[in-house]
């Protein structure tokens, strides 16, 4: 933000930067919360960024309306065509480098060199996903040679939806690793972005709106995790869910409602308080745990 | 299957098209039927039971090119009197034979109540013109022969031209009219799928058979449990739609008494009791009677017995 | 009487040596349970006593754990992968070599036909022991990375509907993968597992590496929140699953989950009528309906209902209900009066909704749990019968018009364990298999098992997969 606050007496500054208003991405539109309410995103100085929107129990409702009535479609894509709709968005976060290195900067106080790295590994993940689209049925799938004259074959299958509590801390490259892997395979998503750096990511929704990622594929909520997550695990209607980003206690507590319908369940690996070091590659797992493994079975003869 | 299709009109289309329209038979789950119900214990009186009426059932047949006379006085003898130890052994259904015999095999069995089965139509290819084919019945009726086993020109069933196979057993039922009741042989072998003998057994009981018959014996594989479903379902179906009781005949590869025990089992519970009765399945076979015959001597003497107890024919 | 009577074909029980009391299995010995408690397990067919069994209380659960936690870190997790291996092919030989016994023990106990647990149990048994066998060395080519480790503990609870070919479905794919047990068999149904405990004394496996502890639901719950395990199996019910979800969510247990179902089985019109009415029949009144996957609900396409039906009911009309040691048997005893109370329950909620019920005419034997195969028809959707599971010999019957209507009523539940579609049209089978939300779906067939064939349920009829490559998934660390 080329903004500075002034002291009594300062020169006035050159021009007045024109600020964004952050708001939620539902069913590919920028609604505002419907309750009307916003909270404050400070640097990781303390000092104001701005308000961003603060999501409430219905806008997560209709998040997962949203996600629900995109899966249909998501899912029924060919695998060629989700890796070419996702290879777009890294081309378009490619040509925003510089924009989104300012906001990691400014979101979690990182040094220059450091943000850009940080913002390269992000695009080079969304890279890697895209090229998972058209090859995880391969390495997943199997055809299984049963004791009997039938064809057998195994396929993974996207779960539905999928609600993802985004890491706290890695505000952008966290993000990303943690909603590429879900929708790549053709899962739709309700992402609660960090509580305290939700910057980063509301930005990239303005690029997978300009992007060919259909509207409702992924749904970006900003507000307080203990708030919005309950309503997300306890929903009946989403299939899966990501505690990344939930502090142990609240992870607990969101396994629990899980259960009422047998949600899968995505808990991080590390333990309370160590942070997962998302420069690492990420292997399969985060893919894997939204795929239902189907098996056909079909007699052979004449 | 709904309302009787009349496919007499003689639109060959509408034959085909009512052939190719009855549902499929998926292989591996008729076979997977016939095991399961071929897997059945059947012991003590049951299995006594189930010998006495196998034996009954028999079509006692030889069709082969040496047949002379003299053989074929063997089997009559063999076939009023299966087991000269043993009186009360029943008697078996038929002898079978080739028409030239058939004559000497009538004057054998007469006054006995077994019937005198004669191949026709040129037995067992099928392959000449109609009109040798219809002598060949005619032939076999002036034999002597109550009961006619035609065979169905498989390579026009093959060629999709059932209309053609269709007016040959038509035809061949004219000649036969009520002097004899008429078998139509499939050749399941030839035919080869499921579905074609599905189709076939349609067929021929469109066209007016008294029994559908598996197979001449000359081509392997000749009858099967598999195939012996389908027809049995054939049959029952036919029944419930068009109101008329067909007979089944598996022939070939029948030898032991276990294998024509799976048969009863198979018919007892796919087209039902009512076809348990010589006058609605046969079974054709000649070195079975033997099997059935010791097998029913273990059961009431409780040893195993051996060849050398049971006439060769 | 029929003309043609099939006479009685038992099978001899004599193969079978029942002890009067049997002992838990902990480290390689049988021992009383730490409180002397015990309960009896009856043949639900004649209400006989078959023997006493001991109950497991925490005591013993904490010592069996204790048990599996020293074999896992001393011998079986530092035992060479082919030797574990060894160990699996040499239970599946003694498997097979006392299939017999195997197989009778398990129609007394569990009330199935032998011919079922002769001809389909004890051999996919053997063959589960078998195929995972051949894994234990070769886990690095499976597709979880290049060194793959096991998770440790792991507390298995499995149902009575197939008791011992449960427990290898679960046993097996734990020890290939380097992990020790300890396994609770359902309390109506423990001889076959504590047959099994003696079969791995024969094999000399390493004590503690199996355990097996009877005892009921009070054992179980024990059993899976036991603090000493690194992993939870169960196969049961989505209720007790989702308890067994909470119980679990705030450990690091790795839990996997497979319970009901409520299948639907789909009848187009171009179906192979004949073995479609046999998968109907296969689908529902095998084991007499108990089975997760069991296709409850029969989907027929209005145009052929008529047929469909009177095909049916011709066929239900052959099925042999009786003694299951009669190798003629195809529909045996109801596991328990518990069961037997619930199905009696629902069926009349059945009627009370409306639907119309028919029984093929059926004498039900004097002693023991019986239930007549049953067909309700005139069941829609919002009907209890088409929405609950019976898990008894009762079959819905249902019409749909198109095939998307087929797929939107097969989907409508909450469940998703299995599907079956019957049709002749190839591009209409594969179409069907890409909607339909179930975990396994049958194309002109129906309950077919492989021990290489993944098995497990979308929604609330579980998570993960038990079979083939993808099973393994549940036991690795991965």
């Amino acid at each position: 933000m080329s903004d500075t606050v002034l002291s009594p007496g300062d020169a006035p500054p050159g021009r007045l930067a024109v600020r964004k208003t952050y708001k939620l991405y539902i069913g590919g539109a920028f609604p505002r919360s419907e309750s009307g309410r916003s909270y404050v995103v400070t640097d990781h100085k303390g000092g104001f960024l701005a308000n961003a929107a603060l999501a409430s129990r219905k806008d997560a409702r209709d998040a997962v309306v949203a996600a629900r009535k995109a899966f249909a479609g998501w899912s029924a894509a060919t695998a060629y065509n989700r890796g070419q709709v996702l290879y777009r968005v890294a081309e378009l976060l490619e040509g925003r480098r510089a924009q989104f290195t300012a906001e990691v900067r400014a979101a979690e106080g990182l040094g220059a060199r450091q943000a850009e790295a940080v913002v390269d590994a992000a695009i080079d993940r969304w890279v890697w996903y895209a090229g998972w689209a058209d090859k995880i049925a391969q390495v997943r799938g199997a055809s299984n040679p049963v004791a009997g004259p039938f064809f057998n074959f195994s396929l993974p299958e996207p779960t539905g939806v999928v609600a993802v509590i985004a890491p706290e801390a890695s505000s952008l490259l966290g993000f990303v690793s943690v909603v590429a892997p879900a929708v790549v395979t053709g899962n739709t998503v309700v992402v609660l972005a960090s509580e305290r750096y939700p910057l980063p990511a509301v930005s990239l929704t303005e690029v997978l709106a300009t992007s060919d990622v259909p509207g409702g594929v992924i749904n970006v909520l900003t507000g307080r995790t203990a708030e919005v997550a309950p309503w997300l695990a306890s929903h009946m209607d989403v299939n899966a869910i990501d505690l990344t980003g939930a502090p142990d206690s609240l992870a607990d507590d969101l396994a629990v409602a899980a259960a009422e319908n047998l949600k899968r369940v995505l808990r991080p690996a590390v333990e309370d308080g160590a942070a997962e070091d998302w420069t690492q590659p990420p292997g399969l797992k985060r893919m894997l745990a939204y795929l239902e493994t189907k098996t056909v079975w079909h007699p052979t003869g004449t | 299957m709904s309302a009787p299709v009349d496919i007499r009109a003689g639109a060959g289309s509408s034959l085909r098209e009512f052939l190719h329209g009855l549902p499929g038979v998926d292989q591996v789950g008729a076979e997977a039927r016939a095991a399961m119900l071929a897997s059945r214990s059947i012991k003590t009186t049951a299995k006594q039971w189930a010998l006495d009426m196998a034996i009954s059932m028999i079509d006692l047949t030889t069709l082969e090119g040496q047949d002379t006379p003299g053989k074929v006085r063997a089997i009559c003898a063999k076939a009023k009197r299966p087991d000269p130890a043993d009186p009360t052994a029943p008697q078996v259904a038929a002898v079978c034979v080739y028409p030239d015999l058939a004559h000497l095999a009538a004057a054998e069995v007469k006054g006995t109540g077994i019937h005198v089965a004669s191949v026709a139509t040129a037995f067992p290819s099928g392959r000449t013109s109609v009109e040798v084919k219809l002598a060949d019945a005619k032939y076999a009726i002036e034999a002597g022969a109550d009961e006619v086993d035609m065979v169905i020109d498989r390579g026009a069933f093959l060629a999709g031209d059932y209309q053609l196979v269709y007016d040959e057993i038509a035809a061949v039922r004219e000649v036969v009219e009520d002097a004899a009741h008429l078998k139509v042989i499939l050749e399941t072998g030839e035919l080869v799928t499921l579905d074609n003998v599905r189709r076939a057994s349609w067929l021929a009981m469109l066209a007016g058979a008294d029994f559908i018959k598996t197979s001449t014996g000359k081509v392997s594989p000749a009858a099967t449990l598999p195939v012996t479903l389908v027809m049995l379902e054939a049959v029952r179906d036919f029944r419930a739609t068009h109101g008329r009781q067909v007979g089944v005949k598996p022939a070939g590869g029948i030898r032991t008494a276990k294998d024509a025990i799976r048969y009863l089992v198979l018919v007892n519970e796919t087209a039902g009791e009512d076809w348990l009765d010589p006058d609605w399945f046969r079974i054709g076979a000649s070195s079975l009677l033997n099997d059935l015959l010791m097998q029913r001597t273990k059961l009431a003497t409780g040893r195993y017995s051996g060849p050398d107890y049971f006439t060769l024919d | 009487m029929g003309k043609f009577e099939y006479a009685p074909a038992p099978e001899s029980r004599s193969i079978v040596s029942l002890r009067e009391s049997y002992g838990l299995f902990i480290n390689g010995e049988f021992a009383s349970s730490a409180d002397g408690r015990a309960f009896k397990t009856i043949s639900p067919a004649t209400e006989e006593v078959l023997a006493e069994v001991a109950e497991a209380g925490p005591v013993d659960v904490d010592r069996a754990v204790a048990a599996a936690r020293r074999a896992y870190e001393r011998t079986w997790s530092v035992l060479p992968a082919k030797e574990r291996g060894k160990y699996l092919f040499r239970i599946a030989r003694i498997i097979q070599e006392r299939s017999r016994e195997l197989a009778v023990l398990e129609s007394l106990d569990n009330g199935k036909p032998i011919r079922e647990s002769r001809d389909v149990d004890i051999p996919l048994v053997a063959a589960h022991f078998f195929y995972h066998a051949g894994w234990a060395d070769k886990l690095e080519y499976a597709g979880y990375g290049p060194a793959p480790r096991p998770l440790g503990v792991a507390g298995q609870v499995i149902p009575w509907n197939f008791p011992l070919l449960m427990l290898a479905w679960k046993i097996a794919p734990a020890l290939a993968c380097g992990n020790t047990v300890v396994l609770k068999p359902a309390e109506t149904t423990p001889l076959t597992a504590l047959t099994f405990a003696e079969i791995c004394q024969q094999a000399d496996l390493p004590p503690g590496v199996v355990n097996i502890l009877t005892g009921a639901g009070d054992t179980g719950k024990a059993l899976v929140t036991h603090p000493g395990i690194d992993k939870v199996a169960f196969t049961g019910s989505t209720e007790v699953g989702k308890e067994i979800a909470r119980e679990c969510a705030p450990t690091r247990k790795k839990v996997t989950l497979e319970l009901g179902g409520k299948a639907a089985n789909i009848v187009f019109e171009d179906a192979p009528v004949d073995q479609a009415v046999e998968g109907i029949v296969n689908g529902i009144f095998f084991n007499q309906g108990h089975v997760c996957c069991a296709g409850s609900r029969l989907l027929v396409q209005e145009s052929v209902y008529e047929q469909v039906l009177a095909s049916l009911q011709r066929r239900l009309a052959t099925l042999r209900l009786g003694d299951p040691l009669d190798k003629n048997t195809d529909v045996g005893a109801i596991n328990s009066a518990a069961q037997l109370a619930r199905i009696r329950e629902l069926s009349e909620v059945g009627e009370a909704e409306g639907a119309q019920r028919w029984s093929p005419p059926c004498e039900l034997p004097v002693k023991g749990f019986w239930f007549p195969p049953t067909v309700f028809t005139g069941v829609s959707q919002a009907h209890r019968i088409a929405r609950e599971e019976i898990f008894g010999p009762v079959l819905s019957v249902l019409t749909f018009r198109t095939p998307a209507e087929a797929v939107e009523k097969a989907n409508n539940t909450p469940y998703g364990l299995s599907a079956g579609v019957w049709s002749d049209k190839g591009s209409r089978i594969l179409w069907m298999a890409s909607r339909l939300r179930a975990g396994v779906v049958w194309a002109n067939t129906f309950n077919k098992f492989d021990p290489s064939s993944p098995f497990g349920g979308y929604k609330e009829s579980g998570y993960g997969r038990e079979g083939g490559r993808h099973g393994l998934e549940a036991y690795l660390d991965v």
